[in-house]
């Protein structure tokens, strides 16, 4: 595995060094693409110059908010339908075509029906969140020992008491898989209703940025937010893969 | 048999459900906000029977198709080369994991510098969205092959590519198809996203343009539209899936 990561390394380090010198060279002009350096040089100029810490604080913030929504409903819905059979068959088909369907089709919809605030974003962060975080719960729950429920029927626990106690931290590796999809559709969600139509946030910049031909902002906020994206996401996935190693053990 | 008529009888429940939802809501928010599901489904029959209509989605058409052969084909062959190449394979995976989970739609200012406005960055965008599933799917189906398989293809001494056609591709085809069943999907929404900029056809455009006029009535029929056509080519996908799994 370390073979790999060192592999790996190298392909990245190579890849942005055969860009550099493409750019250097003039193959790739700057008005396609400034090179990497330059890039890097344009992102701690405007880190440094905090302009951009207004977009970012939006764009974190309602991430953060879609995120919280999705993984508290997602939870709670996954337990009650859990619970219900019949309701689960009813939602079944729902989940399954669920993420065949474009969800950012809805985004007009929802500037019409809430305005061009915040709430479209989140909302668009949120539906595409919620689901996996659902299934996932489902997932975890299906895999709860039948001798767990049945301590819990001997010690008299309700059933959210049962939940909350025995279920739900059982399951939670599982949900937790559900939650660390949840960050990347959240990012993606509303980062993506800010590209199409906004008036805040880092993907309102990146698109203002585009329309103006302004590579010096544009390109650093590109990088700026696969780097946030990415970290998010690999440290989950390190997180994650933490987790199942202890459940396959214990 | 029974299966599949109970599970013909969710999907009217749920469509019921939501269409219920649906008028409560129309009720609820009123004429300026929304169309009420019986106005949204005439109004698209009749941009149904327009011709201009069939132009967008003509347009719409070859751009995702080209994107979705693409996105199979490229994703196939990058799944099966990380698949059979262990040390590739470790190399790449994180990598492909990480392109999975990035918010793509950042990426199109580069594509549209790249290949410029027109039908060449729809496709080039539906692509990026689509072809890494159906990668990390495939990749992950040829490395879980039975191993007696592949030793059983080697004692009989099947050259490499009988190999991969007859035993390999068959082997880990429910996986494969299950990646494919995931890149449809995501090619369609890559592809739209990438008429909604910088295109001057499509349904997506179509989309775009009728959120700065306002024109509530197109916004609805296309959003309907697109997602019965989404929801029902994905359930044929999904039988097909269940049933490539049932047989394995």
């Amino acid at each position: 595995m370390k073979r790999a990561t060192a592999y790996r390394l190298g392909f990245i380090a190579a890849a942005v060094t055969a860009l550099e010198v493409l750019c250097r060279a003039g193959v790739i002009k700057p008005l396609t693409m400034p090179a990497p350096s330059v890039i890097l040089g344009d992102l701690v100029v405007i880190l440094g110059s905090g302009k951009m810490n207004g977009a970012m604080a939006k764009t974190l913030a309602n991430v953060a908010i879609a995120i919280v929504l999705s993984v508290s409903a997602g939870v709670v819905a996954g337990a009650a339908i859990h619970r219900w059979r019949a309701l689960r068959d009813g939602l079944e088909p729902l989940f399954a075509t669920y993420y065949a369907i474009p969800v950012y089709a809805f985004y007009p919809l929802f500037i019409v029906l809430f305005g061009l605030g915040d709430v479209p974003q989140i909302l668009i962060g949120f539906m595409l969140a919620v689901v996996a975080v659902i299934v996932n719960t489902l997932n975890g729950l299906d895999r709860v020992p039948r001798v767990l429920a049945k301590t819990a029927r001997i010690y008299r626990m309700g059933p959210a008491e049962a939940a909350f106690k025995v279920t739900l931290p059982y399951a939670a590796p599982y949900i937790f898989t559900g939650v660390k999809l949840a960050v990347a559709y959240a990012f993606i969600g509303v980062v993506g209703a800010e590209f199409i139509m906004s008036r805040t946030g880092l993907g309102y910049e990146i698109n203002f940025a585009f329309n103006n031909f302004d590579n010096a902002v544009m390109y650093p906020l590109i990088l700026l937010i696969l780097a946030i994206a990415t970290a998010l996401n690999m440290s989950l996935h390190a997180w994650e893969i933490r987790l199942l190693r202890r459940r396959e053990r214990g | 048999m029974r299966r599949s008529w109970s599970a013909m009888r969710n999907a009217a429940a749920l469509t019921v459900a939501i269409l219920a939802a649906w008028q409560l809501l129309y009720e609820f928010a009123g004429t300026y906000a929304l169309t009420a599901p019986l106005a949204t489904f005439q109004y698209a029959a009749g941009m149904l029977a327009t011709q201009s209509f069939w132009v967008h989605v003509a347009e719409t058409g070859r751009a995702f198709l080209a994107a979705l052969a693409i996105s199979v084909a490229g994703g196939l062959l990058a799944g099966f080369a990380f698949g059979l190449h262990r040390l590739s394979g470790e190399v790449a995976e994180p990598m492909l994991v990480a392109l999975y989970s990035i918010p793509k739609i950042t990426l199109y200012p580069i594509v549209l510098l790249i290949f410029g406005i027109g039908l060449p960055a729809k496709i080039a965008f539906g692509a990026i969205h689509g072809i890494v599933p159906v990668a990390i799917f495939a990749m992950t189906a040829v490395r879980n092959v039975n191993p007696v398989l592949l030793k059983t293809a080697r004692v009989m001494r099947l050259g490499p590519w009988t190999q991969v056609l007859t035993v390999l591709f068959p082997a880990a085809l429910p996986e494969i198809f299950t990646g494919i069943r995931l890149g449809f999907s995501l090619t369609l929404i890559g592809t739209l996203l990438g008429e909604m900029f910088g295109s001057q056809r499509g349904l997506g455009y179509l989309l775009m343009t009728a959120i700065g006029l306002q024109n509530i009535d197109v916004i609805m029929a296309v959003t309907l539209m697109l997602v019965i056509f989404a929801a029902s080519i994905s359930t044929v996908l999904i039988v097909i899936d269940r049933r490539l799994h049932r047989a394995a």
